[in-house]
């Protein structure tokens, strides 16, 4: 591991202990989100359509209605239209997507639900709800949809962010620019431009347990649900506005989350869960089928991207010029936005272009993916930098230390970057043994690197002293992979007590203040945050507690490794357990609560080196090394923080060499299963080196940047790097398919 | 409507339960035994998250109707630990980070025991192929293929 | 006098106007300040943008303080996974 700042003396932050969570999930106790039974439950189903495009003429519910054990049925009719309430843009869209209003926009979309006694009579009773449509013609990709007189998802589209405003609505939601300097200017100091075009197909997060909620709505409007989710108060809010009332009377219990990567932020069940609730006036589960979350939720963007570099023999980057089209899905929100700020983001271009377009098309509308709308946009930027370096006959590396972005480089997105860790990732992979390591035949060695900002927003933490001495950390961040163990271990940091002293707890939204959700790898930063300051305000107290028991002044009081000592040592100390077991004496339990809108946020960097193994007969190419060298600020609990970064990798790996949704000419998707869409298993990775560069955030209590997205932002340009080298082919539509690779080898050999 | 009355041992007790005859050992193991340790990830035996030991085979417990366990000998991940003593799989997935979110690791560990306990002494890619049947999503594997490594030197020399 | 720049998405409010100097003392002010100048543009700016204050960036800023001489970006709200 690479340490760039030394530990400064941490007792418990830095340190590998078990998690607090851990037994309950090696035992099979920890309840994930279909775990919940209740006296009375009935199970849920969903109708969904089989149309890509289609109108809704009539929905029949009489025979369903009339089946053996079904309890209840809804369709749109069962919600508030938010268009007539005056609801905005963005939740009328949420709405139309829970439930299919009018049209239908893509396959899978829902359009009526049923609650039954048993799973058996609830997916009978969906299969006799007859739906009549008018099939429409449809839209699958940013070309089609962009076309003169394409087909439209929404009549009201005009396209944002063009001046003047657009005569005729559009699939083209809007257009977002940035740019810098004179691109012809630029272009003509370059000794070396490339330009190339490239395809990315939408994939899916992926997690393993699929979407799921239950629950129970009394008779006087109050509900109760139990879902696994990546931020049960969101999921409150957007519940109550699909529903049309109060989030007072709702209230989340987060479940266990069984991974989420961005596509556990989005309401998908849980309004019709209630609402099912309420008509039976019995407690409902939903549980989606593995079809049902391939069909209807995440995924993320299928793009086109053009880009543009020119390149000077003495490595200098002088011009860029980018152009992306990211799918939406059915209703506007791709990340082109992000797509857009980060693209170039690793480096300091004088003269750029950059332009992106949000496109909908009639597919499930897309969800957040672990720094949602970057990894796409780095794949194309990427393999062009490997193009640039080879074309000069310079080190990538170098190539990219030469032009890198460093604490005061203007960012391609604005403003200023503060002190950032992005040289130090490429010398990390420079230094590492593999970068220098003998290949054999047929294998080739990429790079790549990749740009996230990370994310702060709001979080609220409460720290309880126990009568004992030992304290419970009450947050309300669902713990998606490992949070529970880094605020134990900020708090075991703070109070100065053994970190198997500290329980921390993810509460329900009734028993903690309010939290965003847990994505932009935020929680550690932003809630850490919380925590830290809640138990600050603790150890103040308790000092001031100790200087009431001495009858001194508080300044006398010095809070140090977990108790009150006198600065002079006129006082034997008091721990802890010494002031909670006599709390009653000096001002009654103690406790505070921290809520906090996070600053300080602190961006990532991630430089990566895949080795691989091209089988020129086959076209399979096997991943047989990688390093991931990626900056943490600080890791405050290294063992997870290797855990997201290998994770990411994974996933970048699944998407860089399989993983593709497969649509046929009518829109329906033909590998709606983990056997058609195959993410990457154990066999298939090696292992996977990982090399935490600390580069601390200076605005974070222990430099905290934030871990869980950069990380899948660079493996795709990184193995379409090797593949280039240990094959001689450039591959520039993802997936890299054994298909597409021997295509392209055969081409080469004409 | 038939339901079916089933006897099986199931984590050492013998165990009685109703069951649709078209219902899925997974459903009736998390349904009506309440072992909901075992999870559902797919429902087609792609994803390895309902792993159980079947009379001794490892087994994906959604491809597999509940009459057909009649007589048999079920564990689940909840079977796994020696009353309070935790199984050295448990133990090294513990201590090695082997899990995030920890949906997919009842199906792991019921994996990898059935692994080790006709292979005492794998190799990586021994380890990598035994549970290939297994998806995880958040770990990219690594960690918990060196648990399992752990916990068969562990095992090995107890 | 805080230095503001404003993207290129922007632009067609400000009849391509990309940076402007503006003395105020919070952004919610400095919002004011600029929609009176590019009227529209107070919207855009408060529901969809956060701001980036010498760097840092920043969502939910109305009341945030800018020092004197400060950099401000305004920047697409942006979602995380």
């Amino acid at each position: 591991m690479a340490v760039i700042e030394e530990n400064p003396g941490y007792k418990w932050v830095g340190t590998r202990p078990i998690r607090p969570d851990g037994l309950e999930k090696i035992t099979g106790k920890a309840q994930f989100g279909a775990d919940s039974i209740l006296p009375g439950m009935l199970y849920g189903s969903v109708v969904r359509s089989p149309h890509a495009h289609a109108r809704i003429l009539s929905i029949d519910m009489s025979v369903a209605k009339s089946m053996p054990g079904v309890k209840a049925v809804i369709t749109s009719a069962d919600f508030p239209d938010l268009a007539l309430n005056g609801g905005s843009a963005g939740d009328i869209d949420m709405s139309n997507n829970v439930m299919a209003r009018a049209k239908v926009l893509y396959e899978g979309h829902v359009v009526a639900a049923v609650a039954a006694n048993t799973r058996e009579q609830a997916k009978a009773a969906a299969d006799a709800v007859i739906v009549n449509y008018e099939v429409l013609p449809h839209v699958l990709t940013v070309d089609e949809a962009m076309a003169d007189n394409a087909p439209l998802l929404h009549d009201g589209m005009y396209t944002k962010g063009i001046d003047p405003k657009p005569e005729k609505p559009s699939n083209v939601a809007s257009r977002v620019v940035h740019e810098r300097g004179d691109l012809d200017k630029g272009f003509a100091e370059a000794d070396l431009v490339i330009e190339r075009e490239y395809t990315t197909k939408p994939v899916h997060q992926g997690y393993i347990e699929p979407h799921a909620a239950v629950a129970d709505a009394n008779s006087d409007g109050r509900a109760h649900i139990w879902c696994s989710s990546q931020g049960h108060f969101q999921m409150r809010a957007h519940t109550a506005t699909v529903l049309g009332v109060s989030p007072g009377t709702i209230k989340v219990t987060a479940a266990e989350i069984g991974g989420g990567f961005g596509g556990k932020t989005v309401v998908y069940l849980e309004p019709l869960a209630v609402r099912l609730s309420q008509r039976a006036g019995r407690p409902v589960k939903l549980v989606m089928d593995r079809d049902e979350v391939f069909r209807a939720s995440g995924p993320t963007s299928g793009t086109r991207i053009k880009v543009k570099m020119g390149v000077t023999n003495e490595g200098q980057l002088t011009a860029a010029d980018v152009w992306m089209g990211y799918e939406a899905g059915a209703f506007s929100g791709s990340p082109v936005g992000a797509a857009g700020m980060t693209v170039i983001a690793c480096y300091d271009i004088p003269n750029f272009f950059v332009e992106g377009f949000d496109v909908v098309v009639n597919k499930p509308r897309v969800a957040a993916y672990r720094a949602p709308g970057a990894p796409m946009a780095a794949f194309a930027v990427e393999t062009v930098m490997d193009e640039l370096a080879r074309g000069i006959n310079i080190d990538p590396i170098d190539l990219r230390l030469q032009n890198a972005v460093v604490e005061g480089t203007q960012a391609s997105y604005g403003p200023k970057f503060p002190r950032i860790g992005f040289v130090e990732t490429l010398e990390a992979i420079k230094n590492h043994p593999q970068y220098t390591a003998e290949l054999g035949p047929n294998q080739g060695r990429g790079v790549a690197a990749g740009f996230w900002f990370n994310a702060g927003m709001n979080s609220s933490a409460t720290v309880h002293i126990n009568e004992n001495g030992t304290a419970t950390v009450v947050v309300g961040s669902p713990d998606i992979g490992g949070s529970r163990q880094s605020m134990a271990l900020m708090a075991a940091e703070e109070l100065g007590i053994s970190y198997e002293n500290i329980k921390p707890v993810v509460a329900d939204t009734e028993t903690v203040g309010f939290n965003d959700v847990t994505g932009g790898s935020r929680v550690t930063l932003a809630t850490g945050a919380a925590v830290v300051d809640a138990c600050r305000v603790i150890t103040a107290d308790l000092r001031a507690r100790a200087a009431k028991t001495w009858d001194v002044e508080i300044d006398d009081v010095e809070w140090v490794d977990g108790q009150a000592q006198h600065v002079d040592g006129s006082q034997p100390p008091l721990s802890l357990a010494d002031l909670a077991g006599k709390s009653g004496r000096t001002g009654g339990p103690i406790s505070a609560t921290a809520s906090l809108n996070a600053r300080g946020v602190g961006a990532a960097f991630s430089t990566q080196l895949c080795d691989v193994e091209v089988d020129p007969e086959t076209g399979i190419t096997r991943v047989i090394r990688y390093v991931s060298a990626q900056d943490a600020g600080r890791a405050i609990s290294p063992a997870y923080v290797e855990g997201q970064m290998q994770g990411g990798v994974a996933q970048g790996i699944g998407w860089a060499l399989n993983e593709e949704y497969i649509h046929n000419s009518s829109g329906v998707m033909e590998n709606a299963s983990f056997l058609d869409y195959r993410i990457p298993v154990a066999s298939d990775l090696p292992m996977i080196d990982t090399v935490i560069v600390e580069v601390p955030n200076p605005a974070h209590p222990y430099g905290v940047r934030g871990v869980g997205e950069v990380g899948i932002v660079p493996p795709m340009a990184a193995v379409a790097n090797a593949i280039s080298d240990a094959a001689g082919v450039r591959m520039k539509d993802l997936p890299m398919s054994p298909v597409k690779l021997l295509e392209a080898l055969n081409e080469k050999g004409k | 409507m038939s339901r079916r009355h089933i006897t099986a041992t199931i984590n050492g007790d013998e165990v009685d339960f109703l069951a649709e005859e078209g219902s899925s050992l997974l459903n009736a193991l998390r349904d009506e035994v309440g072992l909901t340790g075992v999870k559902e990830g797919c429902g087609t035996g792609d994803c390895g998250s309902c792993s159980v030991l079947l009379n001794d085979y490892l087994t994906c417990a959604c491809l597999v109707f509940a009459p057909e366990v009649e007589g048999g000998t079920i564990v689940t991940v909840e079977g796994l630990a020696n009353g309070g003593e935790l199984h050295p799989l448990q133990q090294c997935f513990l201590e090695g980070a082997a899990l995030q979110c920890g949906i997919c690791t009842p199906g792991f560990l019921m994996a990898a025991k059935a692994l080790l306990d006709r292979n005492p002494n794998p190799t990586e890619t021994e380890i990598r192929y035994a549970l290939a049947g297994n998806l995880c999503r958040c770990t990219g594997y690594d960690k918990i293929v060196r648990a399992v490594q752990e916990a068969a030197s562990q095992i090995r020399e107890a | 006098m805080a230095r503001v720049h404003l993207s290129a998405g922007l632009r067609d409010l400000t009849g391509g106007v990309a940076n402007i100097e503006i003395e105020a003392s919070t952004v919610g002010r400095l919002i004011k300040s600029l929609d009176q100048m590019f009227p529209g543009i107070g919207s855009r700016l408060s529901e969809g943008s956060s701001v980036a204050i010498n760097g840092e960036i920043l969502t939910d800023a109305e009341y945030e303080k800018i020092p004197a001489s400060a950099e401000i970006h305004f920047l697409d709200i942006l979602q995380g996974g």
